[in-house]
């Protein structure tokens, strides 16, 4: 028999593949089947390190910060999910901001603060599904006209509120993250529970909000969607502009 | 009867020149106006272009009536735009979605149609400023005037009306605003109201009744005032600003043919290619993101099109609580008061070139346009105008401008209130200093030249810096101006002085006590009496690059 | 100059004697296609590259509609880029071509026209003032006074009925302004086209915001006039912690534990006023920014409104829906001037 070194270093890379993957497999079965007490055991600890300080020891509520109390899994998981939480100084309004914590801390903090009372869960995959035989977009647009237009604008750019506070643009947000905002009521934003908006509701104005982010505009660029106001300023400045060079360069002498 | 000496015609365009005239006295026509001589000048063009707006929102607007139908009866959607399949709406916007997505070119045509129609009321904003700061409005032109002012409000008309008729969320709530606003109306505004939309908002009239006025009544109110526009600037033949050779007498630019056939001509086909590029490119009023209208949802950022963008401004900055109650009726002057400024703004510019003509008492025709400087209370008036009109349309987007620039919303519309009051007298007062300054600057390049930047040491110890004397040509248009003093009030015949002298001296000193008169000749003398006994020096500013051998 | 020139009063004008006198039109400066004939070569080359692109773009435009038939959003947005491209081109390919004709190859030599005054000479003048007195005299139109005042009379009458016919443009306004479809009894719905599902006070939790109009509304047949009745009869409902919520004690009756009923029909203008902030309570209407105290009788705090939005009076029915007490006490959206009576 030859002897092949590379075999040698085939083997033991074999062997590392095998025993780390099987490992980590192993960890991961364990540790998403220990979930609730372990999960709460951690998120309480990385919530006495990160949100105590406002919230109380006990979420109670503190100066700060609101209680915590009945707020749900699914609060957590958006504020810290879209970088809400922690809280930057104080003013009308809290910001998106970078991630601070992974997804298993999130759910370790959403499972603790779920686990002080009960409260709005995070969502089941099935009304975040934005295809199927059963979406009704056009259901789900006109919920979303009635509901949440006059505060997010028709296809949820944004809009203004009172004393410096909005409604952001929901371009890019996830599905699971617009479900939560509706179900919780963040901020200002009023709560639509289950029984105002239904799940399958929900899920339908998910649905159209996906559409309108993955369909362009069939008439071109649209101006971020601001409406008359861009449409007035592009006239003027690029609209007029252009035709003014023009008609400086149709006055002027030729070489 | 006269014996026919000249030949028959032998080319197809010589029988055909020959049949018309024969019929039409064509020939006249083209001596008359053939040659007619026009200034070229950029900012004579602005009026062009909305005309020629006008003519493409014609050509668009034909295309959309065979497919546009103005019915408010309810209908289900069945087009293939997937959100609002199957949900219910009126006819006129189910036919207005079909354009968008189920006719081919249905869509661009209606982006060319309201692109243009933006560009048609802006580049009219534009010429009437233009025309105001310039003084083109002064004798014989008065009318004109006043007859630009009815097509501006035309233009707001039909695009108001225009956008109305797909009859969307958007508009519809436009609608809405101007039902509250004529409610508000004392004793007849519910009728008007109820004349209006055939009874109660909204009812199944309106949309019907708005294209009525928007492809028949406003269009046929803008041709013919166009026309009497244009006649009259044939008759009275066009301004063109001061410079060599020009006069109050003459005119002094390029004939119509082939010059103007050319320039003018082909400008109709930049501006329409420039619309046509827009719209194929960018997309405006997406009628299919605000969905059919209803009066129970709304959408955050609901703005008019930006030409009634001052008149939602208005609405938007009255003080709250301002319903008044007297003699057992309400006055809503939250509503009242905006329309009743709005109305009041519009008196204003349209009886302006007759203040300013009663004021300085000239009635003699002008031709020759004023430089802008040359008329620093115009000038000022005009700025403070347009700030004021300005802060009224940036009124109208206080909601953007909190959430873009992460303002409070009450802020910026605070703001907004106290800048509508100081801003246009802010705005007045540097403006017209401004015109001063320059004017005085250009009194020293008339008198001394222009800085060269040399510095020169003379023998007895001076430092100068040499002067660059203007040519003769450009001395011309820094002198050439006309200059207004004030006067005191006057006695009548019978001896008294009216009230109406009062007020015109106390505006001609108001229009004329701060001013800077041209550079006189006595002056010009003085200031060159110790460089050159001669005139400006015949230097042309540039060296003529071929002057041998042309001709 | 055979006419007469009036002389009008220069007003105010001084009359500052200039340092020269008008050195006439500026030389005229060559251009490069004037002097060289390869220039002119050039320039004409210019000019029919211009309009050959303009052809071009013309048959773009033509493959623009044929090249795309309706079968997916992707189509339409096509057909109108290409289309509007090829077409832009055509235009502007004449544009650019005519205009660099005229600049480059025609003559640019400005030249002089004289004005005329606007004012007709005086020997025309006096010849159409001739005109009319000749018809005057012969129509009698200042001699005889009687046929000019009655002819007066008949001109200033005769367009009246003109304004008049246009009468049945709309009906008599009535009270309909002062009373919407909300009765006693009548339950709140959800606002959705397929006919809302009542709403039981359960449902309204803390925070919570529900778009409502009356049951009854479903029962108008005709889409127009269901929407005029919407129109005055939406309504917004919401919770609000009752030791939060200021009341006045003869309207007390008209919350349920907390949950209140407000007209959404902004009384500004009349907008859908739909804005609701959960914590400050505030009611924003997004057309001119009023805002309403939501806690405090929905008073206006700021904006341009006038008058605070009327409330909805509620009670729960027997199986815990809500319904409304009766219609509103007061008319609902913008002030108009018999508002306030009966």
């Amino acid at each position: 028999m030859r002897r092949r070194p590379w075999a040698i270093g085939f083997v033991i890379f074999l062997g590392l593949v095998l025993s780390g993957g099987g490992y980590a497999a192993a960890t991961n079965v364990v540790q998403s089947e220990v979930s609730s007490a372990d999960q709460v055991a951690e998120g309480r600890k990385l919530f006495l390190a990160n949100c105590a300080s406002c919230h109380g020891s006990n979420g109670e509520g503190a100066i700060g910060g609101p209680s915590l109390i009945g707020v749900g899994a699914a609060s957590v998981d958006f504020q810290v999910g879209t970088g809400r939480m922690p809280g930057q100084a104080s003013g009308p309004q809290l910001y998106k901001k970078p991630v601070q914590f992974t997804e298993e801390q999130i759910a370790a903090m959403a499972a603790y603060v779920a686990s002080l009372a009960p409260g709005p869960a995070i969502p089941d995959a099935e009304y975040l599904r934005t295809t199927g035989d059963d979406i009704d977009l056009t259901h789900g647009s006109e919920l979303f006209r009635i509901n949440c237009a006059m505060c997010h604008n028709a296809v949820g750019a944004g809009g203004a509120l009172t004393e410096g506070k909005f409604a952001p643009a929901l371009g890019g947000v996830t599905e699971k993250h617009i479900y939560e905002a509706m179900v919780t009521g963040p901020q200002n934003m009023p709560v639509f529970n289950d029984a105002n908006l239904t799940p399958e509701d929900k899920r339908d104005i998910i649905a159209y909000l996906k559409w309108v982010e993955e369909n362009d505009s069939v008439g071109g660029y649209e101006l971020a969607s601001i409406g008359p106001v861009a449409e007035g300023l592009f006239v003027w400045i690029f609209g007029l502009g252009f035709i003014i060079a023009i008609t400086v360069w149709l006055g002027a002498k030729a070489n | 009867m006269s014996t026919s000496t000249e030949q028959k015609p032998t080319t197809f365009i010589g029988g055909a020149a020959n049949y018309l005239d024969e019929r039409l006295s064509l020939g006249g026509v083209l001596k008359n106006f053939g040659r007619k001589v026009f200034p070229d000048h950029w900012s004579f063009m602005l009026g062009e272009v909305a005309m020629y707006s006008f003519v493409v929102l014609l050509i668009s607007g034909t295309f959309l009536t065979f497919f546009y139908q103005p019915s408010m009866a309810a209908v289900h959607y069945e087009g293939s735009y997937a959100p609002l399949k199957g949900a219910e709406m009126s006819i006129a916007y189910a036919s207005s979605l079909d354009i968008s997505f189920d006719i081919r070119g249905g869509l661009l045509m209606r982006q060319v149609h309201h692109w243009a129609a933006l560009l048609f009321v802006a580049a009219a904003g534009l010429h009437m400023l233009r025309v105001f700061f310039t003084g083109a409005f002064r004798k014989p032109r008065e009318l004109n005037w006043l007859v630009g002012f009815f097509l501006f409000l035309a233009a707001m008309g039909g695009g108001f009306t225009g956008y109305s008729l797909p009859d969307d969320l958007l508009s519809g709530n436009g609608l809405r605003i101007i039902d509250g606003m004529l409610k508000a109306i004392p004793f007849i505004g519910p009728s008007i109201s109820s004349g209006l939309f055939g009874g109660e908002f909204p009812g199944d009239e309106v949309v019907a009744r708005l294209y009525s006025l928007h492809i028949m009544i406003i269009p046929a109110l803008i041709i013919v005032l166009l026309a009497v526009h244009l006649m009259m600037v044939i008759i009275h033949k066009h301004t063109h600003y001061s410079g060599p050779g020009k006069s109050d007498e003459n005119v002094v630019g390029f004939p119509l043919m082939p010059v103007y056939v050319a320039k003018a001509g082909g400008f109709f086909f930049l501006v329409f290619g420039v619309l046509m590029a827009i719209s194929a490119t960018f997309t405006i009023n997406p009628i299919w993101n605000y969905g059919p209208y209803d009066p129970s949802p709304v959408s955050a950022g609901t703005q008019p099109d930006w030409y009634i963008g001052w008149l939602d401004g208005a609405l938007r900055l009255a003080p709250s609580n301002l319903d008044v109650y007297v003699l057992g009726i309400v006055l809503p002057m939250g509503v009242l008061l905006p329309l009743v400024i709005s109305l009041l703004f519009l008196a204003i510019v349209a009886v302006y070139p007759f203040v300013e003509k009663w004021v300085t008492g000239d009635d003699r025709e002008h031709h020759v346009l004023d430089r802008p400087r040359n008329a620093p209370t115009r000038t000022g008036l005009g700025a403070a105008g347009v700030m004021f009109y300005a802060v009224l349309w940036a009124g109208a987007s206080t909601d953007l401008i909190a959430t873009n620039f992460q303002m409070s919303l009450n802020h910026v519309l605070t703001s907004m209130q106290i800048l509508l009051i100081i801003g246009p007298v802010i705005a007045y007062w540097v403006t017209k200093r401004a015109c001063l300054a320059l004017q005085r600057k250009d009194r020293e390049i008339a008198l001394h030249g222009r800085e060269t930047g040399r510095v020169v040491r003379l023998p007895h110890g001076e430092y100068i810096e040499v002067h660059e004397p203007v040519d003769k040509y450009e001395l011309w248009k820094l002198v050439d101006f006309k200059d207004y003093q004030p006067t005191l009030a006057r006695p009548n015949a019978q001896g008294k002085i009216t009230l109406s002298s009062k007020i015109r001296a106390a505006l001609s000193s108001f229009y004329f006590e701060d001013r800077i008169a041209p550079v006189s000749k006595a002056e010009y003398e003085l200031a060159h009496a110790d460089h050159s006994p001669a005139p400006a020096v015949e230097k042309p500013k540039r060296a003529p690059k071929a002057l041998a051998g042309k001709k | 100059m055979s006419e007469i020139e009036k002389t009008y009063p220069a007003g105010l004008a001084t009359n500052i004697q200039k340092p020269i006198s008008d050195p006439g039109i500026e030389p005229h400066r060559v251009r490069m296609t004037d002097k060289s004939e390869k220039a002119a070569r050039g320039a004409e080359q210019q000019i029919a590259v211009m309009f050959g692109i303009s052809i071009v773009g013309a048959f773009i435009a033509i493959w623009g509609f044929v090249a795309f038939p309706i079968n997916s959003l992707a189509d339409t947005r096509n057909g109108a880029l290409w289309m509007g491209i090829g077409m832009a081109l055509s235009l502007l390919g004449i544009g650019f071509g005519a205009v660099h004709w005229a600049k480059t190859l025609m003559p640019d030599h400005e030249v002089s026209e004289a004005r005329h005054q606007a004012r007709t000479p005086d020997e025309a003048r006096a010849q159409a003032i001739a005109i009319i007195k000749t018809a005057d005299a012969e129509s009698g139109f200042t001699r005889r006074k009687l046929i000019r005042r009655s002819l007066y009379g008949a001109l200033a009458v005769f367009p009246i009925p003109a304004l008049v016919i246009f009468g049945d443009l709309g009906p008599q306004v009535g009270d309909t302004l002062k009373h919407t479809i909300w009765k006693k009894g009548v339950r709140l719905v959800r606002d959705s086209h397929e006919g809302g599902t009542p709403i039981k006070a359960s449902e309204v939790t803390l925070g919570s915001v529900f778009h409502v109009v009356p049951e009854n509304l479903k029962d108008i047949e005709d889409h127009g006039e269901k929407l005029n009745q919407k129109a005055k009869a939406a309504v917004l409902l919401v919770r609000v912690e009752p030791s939060e919520l200021k009341e006045d004690p003869a309207k007390a009756s008209w919350s349920y534990d907390g949950i209140v009923a407000y007209s959404k029909i902004c009384t500004h203008v009349g907008c859908p006023v739909a804005l609701y902030e959960q914590h400050t309570h505030h009611l924003l209407c997004p057309c001119h920014q009023s805002t309403f105290d939501l806690a405090d009788h929905c008073k206006v705090i700021f904006g341009p409104a006038a008058r605070p939005l009327p409330q909805l009076a509620i009670e729960v029915d027997a199986e815990g829906y809500l319904v409304a007490q009766g219609d509103f006490t007061e008319p609902v959206g913008p002030s108009f001037w018999d508002i306030r009576q009966s």
